[in-house]
């Protein structure tokens, strides 16, 4: 069973749960950054609900099949095309051995998720096969798809029957203007009290520079920190500080200018100062944001943050439900 | 630690980090203090084994702990890690046991010089080098003295991270002798792999080839971190460098880094280790003694 690639996308990797642990020695969780796209696209097509898919963002991958194989997507609006015939997002298709996988435009989200029947075949690195890419680790050969490449598939206990699609109630909902809810703290004592009722108030927009490392926000005013005597081992730079590590989702404003939100390839520390953290049930939202697209940091206490996480749970579980 | 530095134990300061993780700062400046705390609060936390506690990271002068919620709560966490704090900083004795590793640097090498002159407009000093730069502003007479400076000390793996397996590194010196230098005015697009880099008052090893910002003084032959798992002194976890870890540089020639460096990928490389206990009080009396102990323990494998 295998997959050419004949034109690799944008940025197209092999992604699955994630791996969990080693973030002690700066590897990061890596996996699917839209967790809940990646599962619907699985277990719609019926295979394990966290089997190892693709990552198309932004422009999706010219893919030949050597075999009949049967798929699905999730995530973003990129309608996919058999030998240039479009077919469904959210369905299962039916891809003939021989023929031509190729996606259109994206329509609305950021990143496509294409699960095939079985899921991808790449050796597991340290309990996941995602693709770490900084760090050359899982996925296929630690990398970003290429032309030539060859895509192995694992063989399928069980798929779904061609057709079958996903309820509407369920599919992603996309919008040009997002909210982002974060729980302030860590080091926002740093910034002056204007900067930080500023941070919230004003309007962010996605820069280019948003992988999965992180986003980078343009457009507001750039954010003052209070003088100080800069700590021994800090750093010049106000908005330094001894290097620490960096939660999943954290905020960081390196010299004041542009906000970072970092995401699931994360660098796991560094010596900037942290300003809050996304809560955990808005970062597969932050996958599916275009640059350009605009944003609004929302402060909200941990009793919401684990509130949403609940709602988030019992979305996921409702998925189950509706497709196993 | 004596009974005078415990009162003196700056309480931690506890932050919540969204839904998921707790942050802990220990001391907003770097010290050796700090950091003891800090690899021993998290040592003593792996050992309780609490469940839904799913990520330990001991940093420089902090520590974060990553949790399932539904398991542990953010506040019943705390609450551990205040009685964990409290056993630490009660501890007459402040000893850790852990490995010496010398790690070989061939310095001014020809391929970190190659770099740092591609981006010499993004460095204080373009008219020089970044050995050349960093002894100077460090008073060293010349980039000599200051080799003899940086390999001539031991230095603590105070931190592991930024991108997979890269040590941060504190050297084992009384402050007023501590290397220090600024990082580049704008990062460089382009480091080579196990360079031996430094900014601020941290000295490092690139894992990877990429993006940097530190100074760069050399390269070592030996490999740090294996995603292939092809390197028989790296374990299953791909990473060779362990937060606590005490290392100590080796110049060695060029004709010396061309063997290691066959060695290395042949996958035959094998790095000099000892095993050392580090007692806190004895480094705070008398520090020399203690780094030539170090050099001791190596010297007798």
């Amino acid at each position: 069973m295998s997959i050419e690639v004949i034109k690799p996308g944008l940025a197209t990797t092999i992604q699955d749960a994630g791996r969990s642990g080693h973030y002690h020695l700066g590897i990061p969780p890596s996996g699917a950054m839209d967790q809940v796209s990646m599962r619907s696209a699985n277990l719609l097509l019926g295979n394990p609900e966290a089997a190892a898919v693709l990552e198309c963002a932004l422009m999706g991958p010219e893919l030949r099949f050597h075999d009949t194989l049967r798929i699905a997507t999730g995530g973003a609006q990129m309608v996919p095309k058999i030998d240039g015939v479009a077919c469904p997002n959210h369905e299962v298709i039916e891809v003939p051995a021989g023929s031509v996988l190729s996606f259109d435009f994206v329509r609305a989200g950021a990143r496509l998720y294409l699960a095939v029947e079985g899921g991808f075949d790449v050796p597991e690195r340290l309990g996941s096969r995602s693709t770490y890419a900084l760090g050359s680790l899982g996925g296929l050969e630690g990398r970003p798809l290429q032309a030539g490449d060859r895509l192995k598939v694992l063989s399928a206990e069980y798929c779904a029957d061609v057709g079958r699609s996903l309820p509407e109630s369920l599919r992603p909902v996309y919008h040009k203007q997002y909210e982002l809810r974060v729980v302030p703290g860590i080091y926002d004592h740093r910034l002056t009290p204007e900067a930080r009722e500023r941070f919230y108030d004003e309007l962010w927009s996605v820069g280019s520079e948003a992988d999965r490392i992180g986003y980078r926000f343009k457009g507001g005013t750039p954010l003052e920190f209070i003088e100080r005597e800069p700590p021994f081992g800090a750093g010049d730079d106000p908005s330094n500080i001894v290097d620490a590590c960096y939660p999943i989702g954290s905020i960081q404003v390196p010299s004041g200018s542009e906000p970072i939100v970092l995401h699931r390839d994360a660098v796991s520390g560094g010596g900037y100062a942290m300003i809050g953290t996304v809560i955990s049930a808005d970062m597969d939202l932050i996958g599916q944001i275009q640059p350009h697209q605009k944003v609004r940091f929302v402060p909200v206490s941990l009793q919401q943050a684990l509130t949403a996480r609940a709602e988030y749970q019992q979305r996921l579980q409702g998925l189950r439900q509706a497709l196993v | 630690m004596n009974a005078e530095s415990v009162t003196e134990t700056a309480a931690a300061r506890y932050s919540v980090a969204g839904d998921e993780f707790l942050f802990v700062e220990l001391s907003e400046s770097m010290t050796l203090e700090a950091f003891f705390r800090s690899i021993s609060i998290t040592g003593r936390l792996r050992e309780r084994a609490l469940p839904g506690v799913l990520e330990i990271c001991p940093a420089n002068a902090s520590y974060q702990v990553r949790i399932d919620p539904q398991q542990i709560s953010v506040s019943q966490l705390q609450a551990e890690l205040e009685d964990i704090d409290a056993e630490v900083s009660s501890q007459s004795v402040q000893r850790l046991t852990t490995r010496v590793v010398e790690v070989p640097v061939l310095y001014n090498d020809p391929w970190t010089h190659e770099t740092l002159m591609r981006f010499r407009d993004r460095h204080q000093d373009p008219s020089g080098t970044d050995l050349e730069y960093a002894a100077r502003i460090n008073g060293y007479a010349d980039v000599e003295a200051f080799i003899d400076a940086h390999s001539g000390s031991p230095w603590f793996v105070s931190m592991v991270g930024f991108v997979a397996g890269l040590p941060f590194m504190y050297q084992m010196v009384p402050r007023e002798r501590q290397i220090q230098v600024p990082k580049y005015l704008r990062p460089r697009t382009d480091t080579p792999k196990q360079t031996v880099g430094y900014g601020g008052c941290f000295s490092c090893i690139y894992s990877v080839r990429g993006a940097g910002g530190y100074q760069m003084f050399g390269v070592t032959p030996m490999p740090i971190y294996d995603p292939t798992g092809n390197m028989p002194h790296i374990d299953d976890s791909m990473i060779y460098f362990r937060p606590g870890d005490i290392v100590k540089h080796r110049p060695i020639t060029r004709e010396e880094y061309d063997t290691l460096q066959a060695a290395a990928e042949a996958g035959e490389f094998k790095p000099r280790t000892a095993e050392f206990v580090f007692d806190l009080d004895d480094f705070t009396a008398d520090p020399d003694s203690v780094a030539n102990r170090v050099k001791e323990v190596l010297n007798e494998h």
